[in-house]
Protein backbone atom coordinates (compact mmCIF):
# COMPACT_ATOMS: atom_id res chain seq x y z
CA UNK A 1 0.00 0.00 0.00
CA UNK A 2 2.65 2.96 1.46
CA UNK A 3 4.07 2.09 -2.24
CA UNK A 4 0.86 3.67 -4.29
CA UNK A 5 1.34 7.37 -2.53
CA UNK A 6 4.45 8.17 -4.66
CA UNK A 7 2.36 7.17 -7.54
CA UNK A 8 -0.28 8.96 -6.81
CA UNK A 9 1.01 12.03 -6.38
CA UNK A 10 2.64 11.61 -9.31
CA UNK A 11 -0.53 11.33 -10.90
CA UNK A 12 -1.71 14.39 -9.08
CA UNK A 13 1.59 16.48 -10.06
CA UNK A 14 0.70 15.53 -13.51
CA UNK A 15 -2.93 16.16 -13.53
CA UNK A 16 -2.02 19.80 -12.32
CA UNK A 17 0.31 20.18 -15.38
CA UNK A 18 -2.36 19.27 -17.72
CA UNK A 19 -5.10 21.52 -16.52
CA UNK A 20 -2.28 24.29 -16.16
CA UNK A 21 -1.55 23.49 -19.67
CA UNK A 22 -5.22 23.20 -20.62
CA UNK A 23 -6.04 26.33 -18.93
CA UNK A 24 -3.56 27.93 -20.95
CA UNK A 25 -4.09 26.84 -24.22
CA UNK A 26 -7.68 27.80 -23.63
CA UNK A 27 -6.59 31.23 -22.70
CA UNK A 28 -4.78 31.32 -25.84
CA UNK A 29 -7.79 30.76 -27.93
CA UNK A 30 -6.90 27.58 -28.78
CA UNK A 31 -9.78 25.57 -29.61
CA UNK A 32 -8.61 22.78 -32.62
CA UNK A 33 -10.60 19.62 -31.49
CA UNK A 34 -7.79 17.38 -32.85
CA UNK A 35 -7.03 16.15 -29.26
CA UNK A 36 -10.20 14.49 -28.05
CA UNK A 37 -13.40 13.82 -29.97
CA UNK A 38 -15.62 16.32 -28.81
CA UNK A 39 -19.01 16.90 -29.71
CA UNK A 40 -17.89 19.43 -32.37
CA UNK A 41 -15.46 17.18 -33.96
CA UNK A 42 -17.76 13.87 -34.06
CA UNK A 43 -20.13 16.22 -35.62
CA UNK A 44 -17.41 17.94 -37.88
CA UNK A 45 -16.68 13.73 -39.08
CA UNK A 46 -20.35 13.69 -40.14
CA UNK A 47 -20.70 17.01 -41.71
CA UNK A 48 -17.67 15.95 -44.26
CA UNK A 49 -18.75 12.39 -44.28
CA UNK A 50 -22.35 13.82 -45.66
CA UNK A 51 -21.42 16.63 -47.69
CA UNK A 52 -18.76 13.86 -49.49
CA UNK A 53 -21.40 11.61 -49.12
CA UNK A 54 -24.49 14.33 -50.81
CA UNK A 55 -21.67 14.54 -54.03
CA UNK A 56 -21.38 10.65 -54.66
CA UNK A 57 -25.04 10.65 -54.77
CA UNK A 58 -25.81 13.63 -57.02
CA UNK A 59 -22.56 13.16 -59.36
CA UNK A 60 -24.54 10.97 -62.14
CA UNK A 61 -21.39 8.53 -61.83
CA UNK A 62 -22.08 5.15 -62.76
CA UNK A 63 -23.17 1.75 -60.86
CA UNK A 64 -18.87 1.05 -61.19
CA UNK A 65 -17.94 4.33 -60.05
CA UNK A 66 -20.08 5.33 -57.16
CA UNK A 67 -18.72 1.60 -55.85
CA UNK A 68 -15.50 2.81 -56.00
CA UNK A 69 -16.07 6.33 -54.75
CA UNK A 70 -18.39 4.52 -51.86
CA UNK A 71 -15.48 2.44 -50.94
CA UNK A 72 -13.13 5.35 -50.52
CA UNK A 73 -15.38 7.19 -48.61
CA UNK A 74 -16.09 3.83 -46.09
CA UNK A 75 -12.09 3.95 -45.71
CA UNK A 76 -11.61 7.39 -45.28
CA UNK A 77 -14.23 7.70 -42.54
CA UNK A 78 -15.55 4.50 -41.32
CA UNK A 79 -13.04 2.15 -39.42
CA UNK A 80 -13.54 -0.62 -41.31
CA UNK A 81 -11.60 -3.08 -39.40
CA UNK A 82 -13.60 -2.84 -36.07
CA UNK A 83 -16.95 -3.33 -37.81
CA UNK A 84 -15.73 -5.91 -40.12
CA UNK A 85 -14.55 -7.97 -36.62
CA UNK A 86 -17.64 -6.91 -35.29
CA UNK A 87 -19.66 -8.72 -38.25
CA UNK A 88 -17.84 -11.49 -37.63
CA UNK A 89 -18.86 -12.05 -33.92
CA UNK A 90 -17.54 -15.21 -32.03
CA UNK A 91 -16.06 -16.94 -34.87
CA UNK A 92 -13.32 -13.52 -35.07
CA UNK A 93 -11.97 -15.23 -32.26
CA UNK A 94 -10.70 -18.17 -33.77
CA UNK A 95 -9.85 -16.73 -37.09
CA UNK A 96 -6.13 -17.05 -37.62
CA UNK A 97 -4.42 -13.53 -38.41
CA UNK A 98 -4.01 -14.61 -42.08
CA UNK A 99 -8.04 -14.88 -42.30
CA UNK A 100 -8.40 -11.89 -40.49
CA UNK A 101 -6.43 -9.86 -42.84
CA UNK A 102 -8.36 -10.95 -45.82
CA UNK A 103 -12.32 -11.16 -44.37
CA UNK A 104 -11.41 -7.72 -43.75
CA UNK A 105 -10.56 -7.07 -46.63
CA UNK A 106 -13.22 -8.69 -48.46
CA UNK A 107 -15.70 -7.23 -45.87
CA UNK A 108 -14.68 -3.40 -47.26
CA UNK A 109 -15.30 -4.07 -50.64
CA UNK A 110 -19.03 -5.89 -49.34
CA UNK A 111 -19.87 -2.93 -47.46
CA UNK A 112 -19.29 -0.71 -50.44
CA UNK A 113 -21.27 -2.51 -52.76
CA UNK A 114 -24.06 -3.52 -50.22
CA UNK A 115 -24.53 0.06 -48.68
CA UNK A 116 -23.23 1.64 -52.02
CA UNK A 117 -26.48 -0.25 -52.89
CA UNK A 118 -28.63 1.28 -50.57
CA UNK A 119 -27.39 5.02 -50.99
CA UNK A 120 -27.60 4.74 -54.75
CA UNK A 121 -31.60 4.69 -54.06
CA UNK A 122 -30.65 8.31 -52.10
CA UNK A 123 -29.73 9.72 -55.63
CA UNK A 124 -31.42 13.02 -56.17
CA UNK A 125 -31.88 13.68 -52.52
CA UNK A 126 -30.09 15.04 -49.41
CA UNK A 127 -28.43 14.60 -46.35
CA UNK A 128 -28.64 16.97 -43.32
CA UNK A 129 -27.02 16.54 -40.04
CA UNK A 130 -28.72 17.80 -37.33
CA UNK A 131 -27.56 17.22 -33.94
CA UNK A 132 -24.98 15.23 -31.74
CA UNK A 133 -24.80 14.04 -28.29
CA UNK A 134 -22.58 12.18 -25.81
CA UNK A 135 -23.34 8.31 -25.41
CA UNK A 136 -21.47 6.11 -23.77
CA UNK A 137 -19.93 4.30 -26.86
CA UNK A 138 -18.28 7.74 -27.96
CA UNK A 139 -20.83 9.93 -29.91
CA UNK A 140 -24.49 9.66 -31.89
CA UNK A 141 -24.44 12.30 -34.97
CA UNK A 142 -28.33 12.46 -36.28
CA UNK A 143 -28.85 13.28 -39.64
CA UNK A 144 -32.47 13.97 -41.65
CA UNK A 145 -32.31 11.81 -45.32
CA UNK A 146 -34.46 14.02 -47.70
CA UNK A 147 -35.29 12.07 -50.60
CA UNK A 148 -37.60 12.85 -53.66
CA UNK A 149 -41.55 11.70 -52.78
CA UNK A 150 -40.36 10.15 -49.59
CA UNK A 151 -41.12 11.18 -46.12
CA UNK A 152 -38.05 12.62 -44.33
CA UNK A 153 -36.33 9.94 -42.38
CA UNK A 154 -33.22 9.58 -39.68
CA UNK A 155 -29.75 8.29 -40.41
CA UNK A 156 -27.78 8.14 -36.94
CA UNK A 157 -24.23 7.73 -37.18
CA UNK A 158 -21.64 6.81 -34.05
CA UNK A 159 -18.79 7.66 -34.01
CA UNK A 160 -15.65 7.34 -31.73
CA UNK A 161 -11.77 7.85 -31.79
CA UNK A 162 -11.01 4.96 -29.78
CA UNK A 163 -9.17 3.42 -33.08
CA UNK A 164 -7.06 6.77 -32.73
CA UNK A 165 -8.33 8.28 -35.25
CA UNK A 166 -12.03 10.17 -35.13
CA UNK A 167 -13.76 7.34 -36.98
CA UNK A 168 -17.56 6.26 -37.68
CA UNK A 169 -18.02 2.68 -36.88
CA UNK A 170 -21.82 2.34 -36.80
CA UNK A 171 -24.93 3.78 -38.49
CA UNK A 172 -28.51 3.38 -38.22
CA UNK A 173 -31.29 3.75 -41.22
CA UNK A 174 -34.62 4.15 -39.53
CA UNK A 175 -32.99 2.71 -36.76
CA UNK A 176 -32.03 -0.21 -37.89
CA UNK A 177 -28.19 -0.77 -37.26
CA UNK A 178 -25.77 -1.47 -39.27
CA UNK A 179 -23.37 -3.57 -36.68
CA UNK A 180 -26.78 -5.93 -36.21
CA UNK A 181 -27.53 -6.55 -39.58
CA UNK A 182 -24.15 -7.34 -40.67
CA UNK A 183 -23.79 -9.83 -38.07
CA UNK A 184 -26.95 -11.67 -38.53
CA UNK A 185 -25.78 -11.62 -42.56
CA UNK A 186 -22.60 -12.90 -41.50
CA UNK A 187 -23.70 -15.04 -38.97
CA UNK A 188 -26.01 -17.03 -41.55
CA UNK A 189 -23.53 -17.47 -44.58
CA UNK A 190 -20.82 -18.52 -41.68
CA UNK A 191 -24.01 -21.10 -41.00
CA UNK A 192 -24.60 -22.01 -44.90
CA UNK A 193 -20.89 -23.04 -44.70
CA UNK A 194 -20.47 -25.21 -41.90
CA UNK A 195 -18.44 -22.24 -40.20
CA UNK A 196 -15.81 -22.77 -42.53
CA UNK A 197 -14.12 -18.90 -42.77
CA UNK A 198 -12.33 -19.04 -45.84
CA UNK A 199 -15.00 -20.38 -47.92
CA UNK A 200 -17.02 -17.78 -46.17
CA UNK A 201 -13.82 -14.64 -47.26
CA UNK A 202 -14.24 -16.25 -51.26
CA UNK A 203 -18.07 -15.77 -51.00
CA UNK A 204 -17.93 -12.25 -49.50
CA UNK A 205 -15.90 -11.06 -52.13
CA UNK A 206 -18.69 -11.15 -54.78
CA UNK A 207 -21.72 -10.66 -52.25
CA UNK A 208 -23.45 -7.75 -52.29
CA UNK B 1 -63.79 21.99 -43.41
CA UNK B 2 -67.08 21.51 -42.58
CA UNK B 3 -67.33 18.07 -44.96
CA UNK B 4 -64.47 16.78 -43.47
CA UNK B 5 -66.15 16.59 -40.15
CA UNK B 6 -67.93 13.16 -40.54
CA UNK B 7 -64.85 11.46 -40.91
CA UNK B 8 -63.66 12.15 -37.80
CA UNK B 9 -66.52 12.20 -35.89
CA UNK B 10 -66.86 8.20 -34.62
CA UNK B 11 -70.26 7.05 -34.62
CA UNK B 12 -71.29 5.84 -30.74
CA UNK B 13 -72.62 2.09 -31.96
CA UNK B 14 -68.73 2.05 -33.52
CA UNK B 15 -67.30 3.51 -30.36
CA UNK B 16 -69.13 1.26 -28.48
CA UNK B 17 -67.81 -1.66 -30.74
CA UNK B 18 -64.55 -0.51 -30.07
CA UNK B 19 -64.27 -0.09 -26.30
CA UNK B 20 -65.95 -3.69 -25.77
CA UNK B 21 -63.02 -4.60 -28.36
CA UNK B 22 -59.98 -3.20 -26.46
CA UNK B 23 -61.40 -2.70 -22.96
CA UNK B 24 -60.22 -5.90 -21.45
CA UNK B 25 -57.48 -5.40 -22.77
CA UNK B 26 -56.65 -2.22 -21.44
CA UNK B 27 -58.30 -3.15 -17.91
CA UNK B 28 -55.44 -6.19 -18.34
CA UNK B 29 -52.07 -5.31 -19.48
CA UNK B 30 -52.83 -1.15 -18.91
CA UNK B 31 -52.71 -2.18 -15.63
CA UNK B 32 -49.18 -2.87 -15.78
CA UNK B 33 -48.00 0.46 -15.85
CA UNK B 34 -46.03 1.71 -18.99
CA UNK B 35 -43.45 -1.03 -20.66
CA UNK B 36 -39.71 -0.65 -20.68
CA UNK B 37 -38.75 -0.68 -24.04
CA UNK B 38 -38.30 -3.79 -25.23
CA UNK B 39 -34.88 -5.19 -27.04
CA UNK B 40 -33.01 -8.76 -28.56
CA UNK B 41 -35.22 -10.90 -30.64
CA UNK B 42 -38.55 -12.63 -29.03
CA UNK B 43 -39.38 -15.16 -31.46
CA UNK B 44 -40.59 -18.69 -29.39
CA UNK B 45 -43.18 -19.74 -32.63
CA UNK B 46 -39.83 -19.47 -34.85
CA UNK B 47 -40.50 -22.80 -37.02
CA UNK B 48 -44.31 -21.78 -37.95
CA UNK B 49 -42.79 -17.71 -38.81
CA UNK B 50 -40.64 -19.71 -40.85
CA UNK B 51 -42.98 -21.76 -42.92
CA UNK B 52 -45.07 -18.35 -43.25
CA UNK B 53 -42.26 -16.50 -44.60
CA UNK B 54 -41.07 -19.27 -47.48
CA UNK B 55 -44.70 -18.46 -48.45
CA UNK B 56 -44.99 -14.86 -48.55
CA UNK B 57 -41.10 -15.08 -50.23
CA UNK B 58 -42.68 -17.12 -53.10
CA UNK B 59 -45.71 -15.37 -53.13
CA UNK B 60 -43.50 -12.23 -53.58
CA UNK B 61 -41.69 -13.92 -56.25
CA UNK B 62 -44.52 -15.06 -58.20
CA UNK B 63 -47.10 -12.25 -57.68
CA UNK B 64 -45.95 -9.23 -56.58
CA UNK B 65 -42.90 -8.43 -58.01
CA UNK B 66 -43.46 -8.91 -61.36
CA UNK B 67 -46.91 -7.49 -60.94
CA UNK B 68 -45.54 -3.81 -59.16
CA UNK B 69 -42.83 -4.23 -62.13
CA UNK B 70 -45.49 -4.45 -65.00
CA UNK B 71 -47.77 -2.00 -63.08
CA UNK B 72 -45.38 0.90 -62.60
CA UNK B 73 -44.16 0.08 -66.45
CA UNK B 74 -47.83 0.80 -67.84
CA UNK B 75 -48.93 3.07 -65.44
CA UNK B 76 -47.93 7.36 -66.04
CA UNK B 77 -46.52 8.86 -62.59
CA UNK B 78 -49.13 10.65 -61.63
CA UNK B 79 -51.81 7.70 -61.92
CA UNK B 80 -49.76 5.68 -59.75
CA UNK B 81 -49.42 8.97 -57.50
CA UNK B 82 -52.63 9.67 -57.49
CA UNK B 83 -53.57 6.14 -56.44
CA UNK B 84 -50.93 6.16 -53.66
CA UNK B 85 -52.67 9.63 -52.38
CA UNK B 86 -55.75 8.84 -52.34
CA UNK B 87 -54.63 5.64 -50.20
CA UNK B 88 -53.04 7.74 -47.67
CA UNK B 89 -55.78 9.92 -47.52
CA UNK B 90 -58.34 7.43 -46.84
CA UNK B 91 -56.45 6.09 -43.89
CA UNK B 92 -56.61 9.52 -42.08
CA UNK B 93 -59.81 9.05 -40.59
CA UNK B 94 -58.27 5.86 -38.91
CA UNK B 95 -55.07 7.41 -37.77
CA UNK B 96 -56.50 10.59 -36.35
CA UNK B 97 -58.63 8.09 -34.68
CA UNK B 98 -55.85 6.34 -33.07
CA UNK B 99 -54.13 9.89 -32.69
CA UNK B 100 -57.04 11.03 -30.22
CA UNK B 101 -56.75 7.38 -28.35
CA UNK B 102 -52.99 8.40 -27.91
CA UNK B 103 -54.12 12.10 -26.46
CA UNK B 104 -51.85 12.93 -29.08
CA UNK B 105 -53.67 16.34 -29.91
CA UNK B 106 -51.19 17.89 -32.24
CA UNK B 107 -50.97 15.16 -34.82
CA UNK B 108 -54.50 14.84 -34.90
CA UNK B 109 -54.95 18.46 -35.67
CA UNK B 110 -52.43 18.38 -38.32
CA UNK B 111 -53.87 14.92 -40.17
CA UNK B 112 -57.52 16.62 -39.79
CA UNK B 113 -55.69 19.49 -41.50
CA UNK B 114 -54.48 17.30 -44.32
CA UNK B 115 -57.33 15.57 -44.55
CA UNK B 116 -59.56 18.39 -45.27
CA UNK B 117 -56.62 20.37 -47.22
CA UNK B 118 -56.44 16.88 -49.47
CA UNK B 119 -59.96 15.90 -49.99
CA UNK B 120 -60.97 19.32 -51.15
CA UNK B 121 -58.50 21.10 -52.74
CA UNK B 122 -56.50 17.97 -53.04
CA UNK B 123 -59.89 16.62 -55.52
CA UNK B 124 -60.71 13.81 -53.27
CA UNK B 125 -57.38 12.85 -52.13
CA UNK B 126 -55.41 12.22 -55.30
CA UNK B 127 -53.37 15.09 -54.92
CA UNK B 128 -51.14 15.79 -51.79
CA UNK B 129 -51.84 19.13 -51.25
CA UNK B 130 -50.86 19.43 -47.77
CA UNK B 131 -47.50 17.88 -48.06
CA UNK B 132 -45.95 20.21 -51.16
CA UNK B 133 -47.73 22.84 -48.37
CA UNK B 134 -45.34 21.29 -45.79
CA UNK B 135 -47.96 19.55 -43.89
CA UNK B 136 -46.63 16.05 -43.84
CA UNK B 137 -48.19 12.53 -42.96
CA UNK B 138 -47.97 11.72 -39.36
CA UNK B 139 -48.91 8.47 -39.32
CA UNK B 140 -49.63 6.03 -37.05
CA UNK B 141 -51.78 2.81 -36.36
CA UNK B 142 -53.85 0.83 -33.16
CA UNK B 143 -50.67 -1.25 -32.68
CA UNK B 144 -49.02 1.87 -31.46
CA UNK B 145 -51.83 3.22 -29.54
CA UNK B 146 -51.58 -0.06 -27.57
CA UNK B 147 -48.33 0.53 -26.70
CA UNK B 148 -49.18 4.32 -25.67
CA UNK B 149 -51.23 2.47 -23.64
CA UNK B 150 -48.62 0.17 -21.98
CA UNK B 151 -49.51 -3.16 -23.85
CA UNK B 152 -46.37 -5.21 -24.26
CA UNK B 153 -44.80 -5.90 -27.70
CA UNK B 154 -45.31 -9.74 -27.55
CA UNK B 155 -43.68 -12.13 -29.43
CA UNK B 156 -42.64 -11.69 -33.50
CA UNK B 157 -44.81 -12.93 -36.06
CA UNK B 158 -44.46 -13.19 -39.43
CA UNK B 159 -47.94 -12.90 -40.80
CA UNK B 160 -49.30 -14.53 -44.06
CA UNK B 161 -48.78 -11.70 -46.80
CA UNK B 162 -48.92 -8.87 -44.61
CA UNK B 163 -45.38 -9.51 -42.99
CA UNK B 164 -43.40 -9.36 -40.13
CA UNK B 165 -44.86 -7.74 -37.01
CA UNK B 166 -45.33 -8.64 -33.33
CA UNK B 167 -48.26 -10.04 -31.31
CA UNK B 168 -48.96 -6.37 -30.50
CA UNK B 169 -49.18 -5.02 -33.93
CA UNK B 170 -50.93 -7.99 -35.34
CA UNK B 171 -53.88 -7.12 -32.66
CA UNK B 172 -53.89 -3.33 -33.64
CA UNK B 173 -53.59 -4.32 -37.60
CA UNK B 174 -56.54 -6.48 -37.15
CA UNK B 175 -58.28 -3.59 -34.80
CA UNK B 176 -57.51 -1.02 -37.48
CA UNK B 177 -59.09 -2.93 -39.87
CA UNK B 178 -62.27 -3.95 -38.28
CA UNK B 179 -62.71 -0.20 -36.56
CA UNK B 180 -62.15 1.68 -39.67
CA UNK B 181 -64.35 4.58 -39.88
CA UNK B 182 -64.95 4.57 -43.28
CA UNK B 183 -66.26 1.56 -43.77
CA UNK B 184 -69.53 2.83 -42.33
CA UNK B 185 -69.20 5.43 -44.92
CA UNK B 186 -68.77 3.91 -48.00
CA UNK B 187 -70.76 1.75 -49.32
CA UNK B 188 -72.03 0.21 -52.15
CA UNK B 189 -69.42 -0.41 -55.01
CA UNK B 190 -67.52 2.63 -53.30
CA UNK B 191 -66.34 0.82 -50.10
CA UNK B 192 -63.80 -1.41 -52.59
CA UNK B 193 -62.25 2.24 -53.51
CA UNK B 194 -60.31 2.33 -50.39
CA UNK B 195 -58.99 -1.80 -50.85
CA UNK B 196 -58.04 -0.66 -54.13
CA UNK B 197 -55.99 1.79 -53.67
CA UNK B 198 -54.36 0.22 -50.79
CA UNK B 199 -53.29 -2.73 -53.03
CA UNK B 200 -52.34 -0.15 -55.87
CA UNK B 201 -49.91 1.47 -53.36
CA UNK B 202 -48.41 -1.71 -52.06
CA UNK B 203 -47.44 -2.27 -55.35
CA UNK B 204 -46.32 1.42 -56.14
CA UNK B 205 -43.80 0.57 -52.75
CA UNK B 206 -42.88 -2.41 -53.75
CA UNK B 207 -41.52 -1.33 -56.99
CA UNK B 208 -40.07 1.66 -55.64
CA UNK B 209 -37.85 0.07 -53.24
CA UNK B 210 -37.27 -2.94 -55.40
CA UNK B 211 -33.67 -2.79 -54.55
CA UNK B 212 -33.86 -2.53 -51.13
CA UNK B 213 -36.43 -5.46 -50.88
CA UNK B 214 -35.22 -7.52 -53.45
CA UNK B 215 -31.76 -7.31 -51.53
CA UNK B 216 -33.07 -8.48 -48.46
CA UNK B 217 -35.58 -11.25 -49.76
CA UNK B 218 -33.29 -12.54 -52.23
CA UNK B 219 -29.58 -11.95 -51.47
CA UNK B 220 -28.94 -12.31 -47.71
CA UNK B 221 -28.12 -15.21 -46.54
CA UNK B 222 -31.51 -15.78 -44.12
CA UNK B 223 -33.65 -13.60 -45.36
CA UNK B 224 -36.02 -14.90 -42.31
CA UNK B 225 -33.65 -13.47 -39.53
CA UNK B 226 -33.20 -10.34 -41.70
CA UNK B 227 -36.51 -9.22 -41.86
CA UNK B 228 -37.57 -9.97 -38.60
CA UNK B 229 -34.19 -7.61 -37.70
CA UNK B 230 -35.14 -5.22 -39.65
CA UNK B 231 -38.55 -4.80 -38.56
CA UNK B 232 -38.41 -4.71 -35.10
CA UNK B 233 -35.68 -2.33 -34.82
CA UNK B 234 -37.61 0.33 -36.93
CA UNK B 235 -40.67 -0.18 -35.36
CA UNK B 236 -39.13 -0.04 -32.37
CA UNK B 237 -37.68 2.89 -33.16
CA UNK B 238 -40.82 4.44 -34.89
CA UNK B 239 -42.34 3.43 -31.28
CA UNK B 240 -39.72 4.57 -28.70
CA UNK B 241 -38.69 7.63 -30.56
CA UNK B 242 -35.15 6.92 -32.13
CA UNK B 243 -32.27 4.63 -31.39
CA UNK B 244 -32.13 2.70 -28.21
CA UNK B 245 -29.28 2.82 -25.44
CA UNK B 246 -29.21 -0.84 -26.36
CA UNK B 247 -28.38 -0.60 -30.14
CA UNK B 248 -25.83 1.66 -29.43
CA UNK B 249 -22.91 -1.40 -28.66
CA UNK B 250 -19.58 -0.79 -28.45
CA UNK B 251 -17.48 -3.38 -30.55
CA UNK B 252 -14.17 -1.45 -29.35
CA UNK B 253 -15.12 -2.70 -25.57
CA UNK B 254 -15.39 -6.64 -26.88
Amino acid sequence: MPSKIPHERTGFDRRQTLIGLAAGLMAAGWTSPVLALSNAAARHLIDQLVGDLNKIINSGGSKATMYREFENLFSKYADVPIIARSSLGVAWRRASAGQRRRYTAAFRGYMARKYGNRFREFIGGKIVVTGVHKVKSGYLVSSVAHLKGQAPFAVDWQVSDKSGKNKMFNLFIEGISLLATERTEVAAMLDKRRGNIDKLIRDLKTAS
Amino acid sequence: MKHSLPFVTTRPDRLRRLFLLVLPLTVGLAACAPQPRPSGINDPGETQNRRVHAFNTALDRAILKPASHSYMKVTPNPIARGASNLAANLSLPGVIANDLLQLKLGDATSNTLRLALNSTFGIAGLIDVASQNGLAQRDTDFGQTLQVWGVGEGAYVELPILGPSTQRDALGTVVDFAADPLRRLLTGPRRYISPVAHALKKLEDRDTYASTVDSILYDSADSYAQARLLYLQSRRSKLYGGVSAADLEDPYAQ
